[in-house]
């Protein structure tokens, strides 16, 4: 059986990605399980200059998910290069870059640096729902996605993703204005943006307010945006929301996915990414797949 | 890697107040006073993220160590379940420890409310020191474990809100009263928010060694996620540190209260 997907010009050993913020720069779950068994890693979100982040408390548990306001903490794109660049490349896995800014000017300068180095491809973050500047603003028109995309893709030498953002009203549109602007790829979706309050002290839970949902809650409306893009445009797409199982990635792949990212389920249990992998073989296997390429779009409707 | 390990007991300690006791050679073979535990409270959605509870007794030689915990929210209460005999699942030893001290020196440990657990793991671990310890609860029902500190202590202070147990008032008050005449090596505090800054703010200002250990909600609990924010001193300027992973104990002098 061949696991292999071919992205955006990459070749990943498996359609299993880790997905960006939830894994951190790989460090920490390394101790855990083998990073050489992921078909790639999306590093934590990272931005010009260091950022802080938002105050605590930044999680709130919801049903079946989570809310969180991290707010892109980061230490820049210059501390990764220096300090967390070779040590991911101690493992034979695809590292991608996620970035953000707060200006088109931001993420120009952004991915003109990292296109020097060594990483496989660049995921533009145009959808934090956590930052009161820029972000998210890109992310929530066509116009603002093919603004941003349009002025990265001039100075990108790697592989270009778009994150999108799943607060908006038709996301094809969307989808469609970076495949226009230049994008290799869309990968979605990003948190949706919710709220959480406890009434005892009659506060929001987060401190910033409201946060973004992740986990199995989101999963049912990211297939469904999945499935939408991936017909609106030709470019492949990346499928991530919720999935916790081998079962939920065949689930996004069938939707249209060439590949899946991983995350909040990590929390819970730090298996989930090797698992996920076991469990789309399992699936080919008993369902007479050959090529995990096999399954992107196979739906019957 | 499987997390699952199996209940040796459960114990109710007080009205709200379980002990969980677990077998665990991973857990107990390199586990260090301070340090906690990740623990799933379900195996389905219901309380999604895994809980953390600080590693209150550790026992070598039998592979076993204790978590006490207060039966709050969802996932609390789902761990009041639990059996013995049953497997659970848990992640850990997880976070820095305390700095342990040396033979010799004379240590104070503040505790006030479920921040008392992690305090006797590491009362009970220091031989050849000089412990007083000071505990608040807020009545006399909520008082526990208190033989099992009043054993690895040479003294135990205790205080309650409303004065139904030991000295009434907030457990700080007799502790400043003794630092008067005591100059200890080393102080520890685990507890409330107001409690835990007194005592550091008390400690810094008279130049004594204070280390604290911070509660913050998580989500990986291993520091790849960043939610667990706690304030920090960076230089002349501020950042956010892992209570999971760069704590749950700091120094006092680096933390900043909000
Ligand atoms: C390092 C550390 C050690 C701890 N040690 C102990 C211990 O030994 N004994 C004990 O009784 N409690 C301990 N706590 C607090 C314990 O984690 C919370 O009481 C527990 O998570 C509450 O969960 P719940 O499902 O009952 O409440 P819910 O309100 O249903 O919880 C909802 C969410 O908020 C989080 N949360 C709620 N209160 C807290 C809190 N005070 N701190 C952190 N997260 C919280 C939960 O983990 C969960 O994600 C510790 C906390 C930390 C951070
Ligand atoms: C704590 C946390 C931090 C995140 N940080 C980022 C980020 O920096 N950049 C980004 O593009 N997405 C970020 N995300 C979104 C995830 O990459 C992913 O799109 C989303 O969580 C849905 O997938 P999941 O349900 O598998 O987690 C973050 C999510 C979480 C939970
Ligand atoms: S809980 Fe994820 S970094 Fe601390």
């Amino acid at each position: 059986m061949d696991l292999s997907v071919n992205i955006a010009g990459m070749k990943l050993k498996n359609p299993v990605i880790a997905a960006s913020g939830t894994f951190g720069f790989g460090r920490e779950y390394s101790k855990f399980f083998d990073l050489n068994r992921l078909g790639g890693i999306s590093v934590k979100g990272l931005t010009l200059e260091p950022r802080k982040g938002n105050r605590p408390p930044r999680i709130a548990e919801t049903p079946g998910g989570i809310l969180n306001s991290v707010g892109l903490q980061n230490p820049g794109v210059h501390a990764f290069i220096r300090d967390e660049i070779p040590f991911l490349r101690g493992f034979d896995t695809a590292v991608i870059a996620n970035v953000a800014g707060n200006t088109v000017e931001d993420y120009r300068a952004i991915v003109e640096i990292l296109s020097d180095a060594d990483i496989d491809a660049i995921e533009l973050n145009v959808s934090c729902p956590n930052v009161k500047e820029g972000c998210l603003m890109f992310g929530s028109t066509a116009s603002g996605v093919f603004e941003v995309t349009g002025a990265v893709r001039k100075v990108c030498k790697k592989p270009l993703i778009v994150k999108l953002s799943p607060n908006v009203t038709d996301i094809t549109e969307i989808a469609r204005a970076a495949e226009a602007a230049g994008a290799d790829c869309v990968s979605l979706i990003n948190t949706l943006l919710g709220m959480s309050i406890d009434i005892e002290k009659r506060k929001p839970v987060l401190a910033n307010i409201m946060g973004g949902l992740s986990g199995p809650a989101v999963k049912p409306v990211a297939v469904r945006m999945v499935y939408e893009t991936a017909k609106a445009v030709k470019i492949p797409v990346i499928g991530m929301g919720g999935i916790s199982n081998g079962n939920d990635a065949v689930e996004f792949m069938l939707a249209g996915a060439s590949a899946v990212m991983v995350g909040t389920a990590g929390f819970v249990n730090p298996n989930v990414w090797v698992e996920t992998v076991q469990g789309i073989e399992k699936y080919m296997r008993e369902n007479g797949f050959e090529k995990a390429a096999d399954l992107t779009g196979a739906l019957i409707i | 890697m499987d997390f699952r390990e199996r209940i040796i007991k459960t114990e109710t300690l007080s009205k709200d107040i379980h002990l969980i006791r677990i077998r665990s050679e991973r857990i107990t073979d390199s586990a260090i006073p301070g340090q906690f535990v990740n623990v799933r409270c379900c195996s389905g959605l219901d309380a999604y993220l895994r809980r953390p509870i600080s590693i209150c007794r550790v026992c070598r030689s039998d592979k076993t160590f204790d978590i006490a915990y207060m039966k709050r929210g969802k996932g609390t209460s789902l761990l009041c379940n639990f059996r013995e005999g049953d497997a659970i699942d848990v992640i850990g030893p997880l976070g820095s420890g305390f700095t342990m001290p040396e033979a010799g020196e004379k240590i104070a440990v503040v505790g006030g409310g479920i921040g008392i657990f992690p305090l006797l793991y590491l009362v009970n671990s220091c031989n050849d020191v000089d412990k007083t310890v000071f505990l608040g609860f807020r009545s006399k029902d909520a008082v526990v474990l208190k033989d099992d500190f009043e054993r690895s202590s040479n003294k135990l202070v205790i205080a309650t809100d409303d004065g139904t147990f030991g000295i009434k008032g907030f457990v700080t008050g007799p502790f400043y009263d003794w630092l008067k005449t005591n100059r200890p090596d080393k102080v520890y505090t685990c507890g409330p928010l107001p409690m835990i800054k007194s005592v550091a703010e008390y400690c810094i200002e008279r130049d004594i060694f204070c280390e604290v250990s911070m509660e913050q909600r998580m989500g990986c609990g291993i520091g790849a996620c960043l939610v667990c924010a706690c304030k920090v001193k960076e230089g002349l300027d501020f950042g956010y540190a892992r209570v999971c992973r760069d704590g749950p104990v700091f120094r006092a002098e680096r933390l900043l209260f909000e």
